[in-house]
């Protein structure tokens, strides 16, 4: 089963790489971009069948290694 | 004062910390590997240098932190140990938990390589006690994420329990909150920076401001 981590930068935590594609997107002339965020996706191959074990799994494995949860929040979401 | 320089692979900064140590502790400090479970007997100070340790990969410290020599240094913190780390070490041992916080990407982006001055916020722990409170000197930079960062809850506690031990004392270049360059640990016996004393600590060098660290720790 396949577990998909998204790893963002807590609302509020300055993120100067999405800032930098903002005004790069801007500078293209996409004048529609407002803030932009940038994260990151890890995808985890998991021998768990269980989906709701394999996103407990997953998750615990976001907050201990993963994400830094002092900066950073995380979503587990878990395709077939 | 008996130290151990830690070696993770893709530290680089290990040489420097060497030297430093030896010319104010008067003896060698024991290397150790990443991979070894126990730090030598006798050991006072645990000193993690910097570097780019696992290439920085997930997180800067992100690696290292989950090290099996790890687990001894938190043993060796929880009994009163000293720890020092600088740089890719303050970022390990704030990913390990023995400090608070973390260290996000320089505000504008670019990796720093250059001197800044850095304010003495207490001159009565063992890592500062050669030095004023208040004084300025100058330690260089190398990082591309030194922006210190925690929730204002966090900070505000920092400050309060004077926990700061170094602010940036001209520009703050990577936009750390409240110019925090180091912090110390509330029994005062861990310390995290980010700019490099151990770089300055022979007129070879181009100055001494640095040594007043080593010397404050050797007299400890």
């Amino acid at each position: 089963m396949k577990a998909i981590v998204t790893i963002m930068l807590k609302n509020g935590v300055l993120d100067p790489q999405g800032k930098a594609i903002g005004h790069a997107l801007n500078n293209l002339g996409f004048d529609q971009v407002g803030e932009v965020r940038m994260g990151k996706i890890i995808e985890l191959e998991l021998t768990e069948t269980d989906a709701a074990k394999a996103k407990t799994q997953a998750e615990d494995m976001a907050r201990k290694l993963l994400a830094n949860t002092v900066i950073e929040s995380f979503k587990v979401e878990i395709a077939a | 004062m008996q130290a151990a320089i830690l070696l993770f692979p893709g530290i680089n900064r290990e040489r420097d910390m060497i030297l430093a140590v030896r010319q104010s502790f008067g003896r060698e400090p024991a290397i150790v590997w990443h991979k070894d479970t126990e730090l030598p007997a006798g050991t006072d100070l645990v000193i993690l240098p910097g570097g780019f340790s696992f290439g920085d990969y997930l997180r800067c410290g992100a690696m290292a932190a989950q090290s099996p020599i790890m687990r001894a240094v938190k043993a060796h913190a929880e009994r009163g140990g000293y720890v020092l780390g600088v740089c890719n070490g303050f970022q390990i041992i704030t990913e390990a938990g023995l400090l608070p916080g973390a260290l996000l990407r320089n505000a504008g982006l670019r990796f720093l390589s250059m001197d800044t001055m850095l304010k003495v916020e207490r001159a009565d722990t063992v890592f500062t006690s050669k030095w004023d409170k208040g004084a300025v000197f100058r330690a260089p930079m190398a990082h591309g994420d030194g922006n210190y960062t925690a929730d204002e809850a966090t900070l505000d506690r920092l400050e309060g329990e004077n926990l700061v031990a170094f602010r940036y004392a001209d520009q703050n270049r990577n936009g750390s909150a409240r110019r925090i360059a180091g912090i110390f640990s509330p029994n005062l016996r861990v310390l995290g920076l980010m700019p490099h004393p151990e770089n300055l600590v022979d007129p070879l060098m181009g100055g001494i401001d640095g040594k007043p660290l080593f010397d404050s720790l050797a007299a400890a």
